[in-house]
Formats: C-alpha cells, sequence, structure tokens
C-alpha cells in the first residue's frame, strides 16, 4: 500500500483541499474541481502509457471521447442507469484501444505518434459524420441515475461520485506501477530489446498496457459526458489529445500525480486567461514550449524536489 | 466511365498532389534532423492567409502567391531559428508538444489578426474557365493548373534532390548527419534551407488551394494528419514513397466520398468514408510496416 512518508504530504494535502470544494458552496467551484479531477483521471491513465509504457499516444482523446459518446448514445436510446453506462463505456474504449492499439504496436517510435494521432482522428471524423446521433452539433444527454434515488444531477453528489472513482483509480494505477505487470512495461520502456532476450511478450504487455490506459479514459469520458450533459466530435479531435499530453509535462511524466497537477494548472490556467483576453493560446502556446524547452520534471519536481 | 467520375478522379490526383506539397516537407526535414514538426500544418494556413492578404491588398493573384512563397519560406527559416533548432536533438516527445504548443499559438494569432470569419479567394479571371470532358461534363482549368502546378514542384524537387550538389547534401544528411558535418558541411545550414524550401510547398499548397477551399484558421490541420498518413504508407524519409501515397490517398480519400454515399446509403457512406485511408493505412502497416518505399523504421 501507500506510505504516507514526508514525500507523499504535498499531494494529500492537495487531494484533500480538492475534495473540501463543495464546503465553499461556491456551485462553480465544486463544477470546476469535478472537471480537474475527471481530467485528472485521463491524464493519470495517458501517463500510465507514456510515463509508464514510453508508448507516446497522440490519440488518447480518442478512448476518452468513445467513454463520453457511450453514454449519450444509450440516453439517446433511453437507457440512463449509470450501471449500463459505466460498463459499456469501458467496454467500447478498451475494444477500440485493442484494435488501435493492435495495429500500432507493430511499429515504434515517431511512427507510433503519428499512427495513433490518425486513427483517433479517424473516430472523430466518424463522430462527424454520424447524423443520427447529432454529427457535428454534438448530442445533449440527460444525467445518468445511479440507483433511481440517488441521481448524478446533484452537483455535489457529483463531485464525491468522482472523487471516489478518482481516489479508487489513483490506487489502482499506482499499485499497477509497483505491481510485477508494471516493472515489465517499465523495463520495455527502458530497454525493449533486454527485455524481450529474457523472454517476455513485449508487444502482449504493451497491448494490456494500451488497453488498460484507454478503458480509464473511457470511464473518464462518461463522467465528463454525465458533467457537462452533452457530448461532441471535439472530445476526440486531435487537439484534445494535445492537451492532455500538456497536462503530462505539466505534472511531470512517469509520476502519476503529478499530470493531475498538471490538469488542474492546465485547465486553471485556461480558464484565468480566458477572462481576460479572447486568445489566451497566444501567452499560452509560448510559455507551453518555454515549458518544454527548459522544464524538466513539471510541477512534481517543484513540489518534491527531494523525490527526484 | 461517365464524366463525374472522371471529374472525381481528377479531383483525386489533384488532392493527391497537394498531400504531396505537405508530405514531401515533413518527409524531409524528418529524414535530415530526426524532427517531428506538427506545425507544418500552421505553415499550410499562412500560407494561404498571406496570399489571401496580398491578393486583398494588390488585386494581383500572381503577385499574392510570389511574395506569399517568400512570406512561408522566411517564417519556415524564423521558426526553425527560434524554435525548431532548439528541439531538433529533444526526444519526440519533447518536439510534438513543442510543435503543438506552437498550432495552438499560430491558430489564436490567425483569429487576431484576421478573425474566426473564413475569407474567400476568388479565382482570376483569366484562370476561371473550364475545359469540356468527353460527355456533358466539363472540368475547372483552375483545378488542371494547380495540379500542373504541384507535378511541375514535384518534378524539380526531384532533379534537385538526385541531381544537384545540395540534393546530394540533403540524401547524405538523411543517411548519416554527424559524417556529413564532420566532413565539413554546416548541417545548421541545410537543415535551414531544407525548411525554408518544406514551409514554402506547404505555403503553396495552402495558397492554390486557396479559391477551392475557405481560408480559415485550423484550415491545415486536417491536411496535416492525411499527410501523416501519407509518409506512414510511403514509409517516411522517402520522397518519392511520399509521392506514389499522396497520389493513392487523394484518390482513395475522393473516390471514397463520391462512392460510398451512393453504395451504402447517406447515413452509413459519409462515416465510412471518412474511415477509407485509415483502413488503408492500417492494411499498409500490417502488410508492410515501413511503408510502401521505406527503408528503415522510425
Amino acid at each position: 500500500m501507500l506510505r504516507f512518508d514526508r514525500v507523499s504530504t504535498v499531494p494529500v494535502l492537495a487531494l484533500v483541499l480538492i475534495a473540501m470544494t463543495p464546503v465553499l458552496g461556491q456551485p462553480y467551484l465544486t463544477r470546476f474541481a469535478t472537471s480537474v479531477l475527471i481530467f485528472g483521471l485521463v491524464a493519470m491513465s495517458l501517463d500510465l502509457l507514456v510515463g509508464y509504457g514510453g508508448m507516446i499516444s497522440f490519440g488518447h482523446a480518442a478512448f476518452f471521447g468513445l467513454g463520453a459518446y457511450a453514454a449519450a448514445v444509450l440516453g439517446f436510446h433511453g437507457i440512463h442507469s449509470a450501471f449500463v453506462a459505466v460498463p459499456v463505456a469501458i467496454a467500447a474504449a478498451s475494444a477500440a484501444a485493442l484494435v488501435i492499439g493492435g495495429i500500432s504496436l507493430r511499429t515504434s517510435g515517431v511512427y507510433f505518434i503519428m499512427i495513433t494521432l490518425a486513427f483517433a482522428e479517424m473516430l472523430f471524423y466518424i463522430a462527424h459524420a454520424l447524423t443520427i446521433y447529432g454529427g457535428d452539433d454534438g448530442l445533449k444527454i440527460v444525467r445518468n441515475s445511479l440507483i433511481p434515488l440517488i441521481s448524478f444531477s446533484n452537483p455535489t453528489t457529483f463531485f464525491f461520485a468522482v472523487l471516489l472513482v478518482f481516489l479508487a483509480t489513483f490506487l489502482l494505477s499506482f499499485r499497477l506501477t509497483r505491481s510485477r505487470f508494471g516493472r515489465v512495461l517499465q523495463g520495455i520502456r527502458d530497454n525493449p530489446q533486454r527485455a524481450e532476450s529474457l523472454g517476455y511478450d513485449t508487444y502482449r504487455y504493451q497491448l494490456v498496457g494500451f488497453v488498460m490506459a484507454g478503458a480509464l479514459a473511457g470511464l473518464a469520458g462518461m463522467l465528463h459526458a454525465n458533467l457537462n450533459e452533452y457530448v461532441s466530435p471535439d472530445l476526440l479531435n486531435w487537439v484534445q489529445s494535445g492537451d492532455l499530453l500538456i497536462m503530462l509535462i505539466l505534472g511531470g511524466v512517469g509520476t502519476l500525480i503529478g499530470p493531475v497537477f498538471g490538469a488542474a494548472a492546465y485547465l486553471s490556467l485556461q480558464e484565468i486567461l480566458s477572462m481576460y483576453t479572447g486568445h489566451s493560446m497566444l501567452v499560452l502556446g509560448p510559455v507551453l514550449l518555454l515549458v518544454v524547452l527548459f522544464s524538466s520534471g513539471g510541477i512534481y519536481a517543484l513540489l518534491m524536489p527531494r523525490a527526484q | 466511365m461517365s464524366s463525374l467520375l472522371v471529374e472525381q478522379f481528377l479531383n483525386g490526383i489533384q488532392l493527391g498532389v497537394m498531400l504531396f506539397l505537405m508530405a514531401a516537407g515533413l518527409t524531409l526535414i524528418f529524414g535530415i534532423m530526426n524532427f517531428l514538426n506538427l506545425a507544418h500544418g500552421a505553415l499550410y494556413m499562412m500560407g494561404a492567409f498571406f496570399a489571401a492578404t496580398i491578393l486583398e491588398w494588390s488585386g494581383s493573384f500572381l503577385l499574392a502567391i510570389l511574395l506569399g512563397l517568400a512570406a512561408s519560406a522566411a517564417l519556415g527559416i524564423i521558426l526553425d531559428v527560434v524554435a525548431f533548432r532548439r528541439l531538433y536533438e529533444r526526444s519526440h516527445f519533447d518536439q510534438v508538444l513543442g510543435t503543438f504548443a506552437l498550432i495552438l499559438f499560430f491558430n489564436d494569432l490567425v483569429v487576431l489578426l484576421w478573425g474566426p470569419e473564413p475569407r474567400y479567394m476568388p479565382v482570376p479571371d483569366w484562370l476561371s474557365g473550364s475545359i469540356p470532358l468527353s460527355g456533358d461534363g466539363s472540368y475547372p482549368i483552375y483545378r488542371l493548373l494547380i495540379t500542373g502546378v504541384g507535378l511541375g514542384v514535384a518534378a524539380a524537387l526531384y532533379v534537385l534532390i538526385a541531381h544537384t550538389r545540395t540534393g546530394m547534401l540533403i540524401r547524405a544528411g538523411a543517411t548519416n548527419r554527424e559524417m556529413l558535418s564532420g566532413l565539413g558541411t554546416n548541417v545548421r545550414h541545410l537543415s535551414m534551407l531544407v525548411f525554408g524550401l518544406g514551409s514554402a510547398m506547404a505555403g503553396l499548397a495552402g495558397m492554390i488551394n486557396g479559391p477551392l477551399i475557405a481560408v480559415q484558421v485550423g484550415m491545415g490541420d486536417a491536411m496535416l494528419i492525411v499527410a501523416f498518413v501519407v509518409i506512414v504508407i510511403g514509409g517516411i524519409g522517402s520522397i518519392a514513397g511520399a509521392f506514389v501515397a499522396s497520389i493513392i490517398v487523394g484518390i482513395v480519400d475522393t473516390l471514397g466520398r463520391f462512392l460510398l454515399p451512393q453504395w451504402f446509403g447517406f447515413t452509413a457512406g459519409p462515416a465510412l468514408a471518412s474511415m477509407a485511408n485509415y483502413a488503408l493505412m492500417a492494411a499498409v502497416l500490417l502488410a508492410r510496416p515501413q511503408g510502401l518505399l521505406g527503408a528503415r523504421r522510425g
């Protein structure tokens, strides 16, 4: 299990602060905190892929968007139970990850980046072309019900449901990175030839990792659809995938909790800058380039210099 | 073949040629500097905006193209000196993120300078006719002309790469950059040259495509991703592969959009059409992971 030594005090403190948000009684802040947790969840799953698996996917938003669409399409056909939406979202994202990962992992390096990007964009265009599910305009959804009496439509209930999912996923992912499977995956990242010569089926390990990350992204997508009560093809867009990678590098690649802070920082920056200017990327774009060029370790390294 | 099908086929070749103008620059710079540039689509967009603006000021289409070319090449070289140069030695992850940040910057810059509304570039009068096809169809001269321009650029690029001293250095750089540098060639200057060339080609594609599509923010993104598909199919670093794959992808994409809705109806057809290129890419990867004409893997 987690050892709460001094190194992990800062993230735990930060999480407690996020968890306290509803106490403030500000609907806007509760909503924002929910959003941070959801994007933190996707960023974490992408970190499993990029940071621990060494697989630089530029198509992670596809699985996020698929999860969101799964919830929306079920709702469109009159099925509102979260007990259906969650497994369907996870299954849809996993299936897509199995096919896309199965093909993309036949290559590596820069090929892998371009191919994951291309396949994700294919799903984006399909969502565009499917006019029965709104096409370009997207699809409005009613929030999923949990059990007949408890619905996701109460923002505070929903926040705590998301928090619960987030914590469970974090613990699971943390255990995963320390498990035998996680060690092998990191071994493949560092030296694929050596892992192969030790007898590991590197393709299969990477594919399992790819599908797991996709499944988690699908789960997060389903939550995101519930938060916004709306899905659109933009969720699968490559800009979304790029944003997720930026959260990763802002927070610190390969640290699991870092990308969550990256998500919080990126979403906050976007929110604050868009209050002052309609062109937030004129500032944020060059800043991000500087972060890529000169930072190492992201926010995680700032918070915990000794842990590096 | 019905004249409508001939027309679509010609459109496919025209799209293929535009894709080649994009893919050639991407694959050249990857070959020499091992650098993956997502901001290549931004150069396509900026080229179109430069030309549209100069056309509005001057009214001369030729002047717009010439000045637009110079501006695109200059922008590429500036970007190389200011940003890309610092990314060459970094991981592909850093390259992709750094150039992605630049896309975000350029998209907002375009909205700030030119506004979010699309701009329309009129086809000049002297190019606006069409020629008859067999049967009762006709085909716009402008589309034929830009196909010809694109093929001409491809031929010139072939001569440059295969038969000149500069081309020899470019090929040598793609084979072994350190060795070339050790033999006294300034690889920085060579990459700057290739970058200027690639940017001019991307900008050219944007500006001659301008009269056919709306010149608007984000227009380069879709082209960039299809150019990736082209490079993966053709084999990374291979100019000939990029050319063959561009034409194939252009035709598959255009005919797919035309035929699939007729065969599968207007619900499933468009969705299937948007998958066609990617299915082709997946098939090539399964059969030949290094691409049609690629020699090595990335």
